[in-house]
């Protein structure tokens, strides 16, 4: 068994890896708050994840191969504008056409997910070794510290999505007239619409945003964690964001929570498994959603949905 | 801009006509993806369309793909016409395929009818167990049974590599896949020499039934108006809860129906990849077939032939398979679009249409 010092250093290890696995989702999870709290569930969100992947990777590169020094960041901004434009055909289909939602957004997850493997197949052909580039590098502001600098030893974008992207959200839902339109969007679009505000306005823009958090969730796998692409990169990681929108209750520093909480259990199932622990890791994976379902039904009717949820917004 | 929508049914040439120009409009749209790779699109739509016709095997072969699909996408449209938005064919699928592979290890020595029909039964059941928990949370609870079908797939995956790393790992090849199942589950093949088997009769029987079910039953008008408008349905004297709770069992027991012919017709043991999404393409299916059973037929047997023709477009021209998962999912993107032509009326006008005294 393990003395003091190694299960100290397990530990270290076991949060350090908490806050990676956990970047993609807590990205995801605020892009999926985001549209919901308008009112408009995404379920592309689990192909617009996998597109990011592609397209910030598949980017980043040929940026690489021309040369260019900031071929991640093109590779980061690629897969954002993918994700928008994927937000925005959802706002065509949910705002514009006002279809089925959960129809419309699987659909979406079927066309990112098509549309990434067909691209990966045509830019890179069929290839017995994947592909891979240069990935961001970890930062390492503490060095030297002992305990705080392992654990702080994480990239940018995980630094960026938990300090900035979590309390940015709480802050312009809750404290700004923008947010406080997209929620009375949510709740009441004849209100707002009567108010003389434009309810497909600020769904588009929702989901345009929400779109390109999703995306860059997708990025961070590809960019930075491996540096590569693969069919199974996304594994489901957009079922789990939206899990935890539910879990959260639509709030973004809960998101975060709950993304650190799930974050953490994969990584300890990861952990246990390379230490040849015989465990059926999957009960571990289906976590998440069992906990979600849990909830819920725990909850039961008390779970307050955005009363305009799945509803599109029509002026008879 | 504006779009503007008036709710008026769309004369029946042009309900007809939707599904063809939604065909048409797919393949323009996608064209470009076959010129990516210098082929040329009307060879590509040769070959997903005709060439499956060219030889009597290529065109089982189309069948064999259309029978999981009609399944899935008969469980998918009678979930939706009854007003539950069952998003969880593809979980029940595989729960219905464990279920079945269970049943069907244990049939050494039995006579084939019977392995068979309990092989089937354990199917269907599998698939109804499945979607037991979201229906019951959504009758008893209120709770939106869509998010609760979509989490429980993630479920159903994870549970099925358990059983294939763990207890049912192939002890000969260690490979994750089950045993074999007992040759007397095995589901007889309708042609010699083809993968054809009886689950395609099973299927075309669920389809039939669909339709008489909705459309000659009292039950089946009940479960439309509730699908139809829940509140009014209730008003007038239905069981909603009970209508909602027996469409969601039936459902997920054809999804697992489909689960079941593709263990003991297809594959003879339960692998992770048992299938490729048929329970999303289901979507699709229901979609494109407006919830109808002659639509629902149609629309299986005609993905069969995009899946087909993918792997000839494949290999002859050269584009990546994927062209085909491609051309599906546009495909559901534009029916869903156009079939807002079968219910509104749509005019395009700058400014809202709004007497000006009431605004």
């Amino acid at each position: 068994m393990m003395d003091d010092a190694q299960f100290g250093l397990f530990l270290i290890g076991l949060f350090a890896a908490t806050l990676r696995v956990a970047t993609p989702l807590v990205l995801g999870t605020l892009g999926e708050v985001y549209t919901e709290r308008s009112g408009v569930l995404n379920l592309g969100i689990e192909g617009i994840m996998f597109l990011g992947a592609f397209v910030g990777f598949a980017a980043a590169f040929q940026a690489e191969q021309a040369g260019l020094s900031a071929y991640l960041w093109i590779g980061l901004l690629s897969a954002l504008l993918a994700g928008v434009l994927m937000g925005l055909l959802m706002g065509f289909f949910s705002v514009s056409l006002g279809t089925n939602q959960h129809v419309a957004g699987l659909g979406i997850t079927l066309l990112c997910t098509s549309l990434s493997l067909f691209g990966f197949r045509l830019v890179f052909g069929e290839r017995s070794v994947l592909p891979s580039i240069d990935p961001f590098p970890q930062l390492a502001p503490f060095e030297n510290i002992p305990v705080l600098g392992p654990l702080l030893n994480q990239y940018l974008l995980t630094y960026v999505a938990f300090l900035i992207l979590v309390p940015l959200s709480w802050w312009m839902l809750n404290r700004t007239t923008f947010g406080l339109q997209v929620q009375a969007v949510g709740e009441n679009p004849e209100a707002v619409d009567a108010a003389g505000l434009s309810v497909s306005k600020i769904r588009y823009v929702v989901l345009a945003l929400g779109g390109a958090l999703m995306a860059a969730g997708g990025a961070f796998l590809s960019l930075a964690q491996l540096g590569a692409f693969s069919p199974g990169i996304v594994a489901g990681r957009g079922w789990v964001c939206i899990a935890l929108v539910i879990f959260s209750r639509w709030h973004p520093v809960r998101a975060a929570l709950g993304a650190l909480l799930f974050g953490g259990v994969f990584a300890l199932q990861l952990r246990l498994q390379t230490m040849g622990f015989d465990l059926p890791f999957e009960l571990f994976l289906a976590l998440p959603y069992l906990v979600t379902i849990l909830a819920l039904a725990l909850a039961g009717r008390r779970v307050s949905y955005p009363a305009a949820y799945l509803r599109p917004y029509r002026r008879e | 801009m504006k779009i503007h929508f008036e709710r008026r049914p769309a004369p029946l040439w042009l309900r007809l006509l939707i599904p063809v120009i939604s065909v048409g409009l797919t393949f323009v749209l996608t064209a470009g993806f076959v010129t990516a790779v210098d082929a040329s699109p009307w060879q590509a739509t040769y070959y997903f369309l005709l060439d499956p016709f060219s030889s009597q095997v290529k065109a089982i072969e189309v069948l064999v793909k259309a029978t999981p699909l009609l399944l899935t996408g008969a469980a998918v449209a009678f979930a939706f016409a009854g007003g539950y938005w069952n998003i969880g064919a593809e979980g029940q699928l595989y729960m219905g395929a464990v279920a079945a592979t269970a049943v069907g290890l244990q049939m050494e020595g039995r006579p084939a009818w019977l392995a068979i029909a309990l092989v089937v039964l354990a199917g269907i059941a599998g698939g109804m167990l499945w979607a037991l928990l979201p229906a019951l949370m959504k009758v008893r609870l209120k709770i939106d049974e869509v998010v609760t079908t979509l989490l429980l797939n993630s479920v159903a995956l994870f549970f099925v590599s358990a059983l294939l790393n763990g207890p049912w790992r192939d002890p000969v090849s260690q490979w994750p896949q089950s045993p074999e199942i007992d040759a007397a589950a095995i589901l007889p093949r309708l042609i010699p020499r083809a993968r054809l088997h009886l689950g395609f009769v099973f299927a075309v029987v669920v389809i039939v039934l669909f339709w008489f079910v909705l459309n000659r039953t009292a039950f089946g008008v009940k479960l439309r108006a509730v699908g139809f408008n829940r509140d009014a349905a209730r008003f007038s004297g239905i069981r909603v809860d009970r209508s909602l709770l027996a469409v969601a069992l039936i459902s997920g027991g054809i999804a697992g129906l489909a689960g079941a012919g593709e263990v003991a017709g297809i594959h003879f043991h339960l692998i992770d990849a048992i299938s490729p999404g048929y329970g999303y393409t289901g979507i699709l299916i229901a979609t494109l077939g407006s919830l109808n059973a002659l639509g629902i037929a149609l629309a299986a047997v005609f993905i069969g032939l995009i899946d087909t023709g993918a792997q000839t477009v494949s290999r002859v021209l050269g584009v990546p398979v994927y062209l085909g998962d491609v051309i599906q999912a546009t495909l559901l993107l534009v029916t869903l679009a156009m079939l807002l032509l079968q219910n509104y009326r749509l005019s395009f006008k700058r400014g809202p249409r709004i007497p000006a005294g009431n605004r």
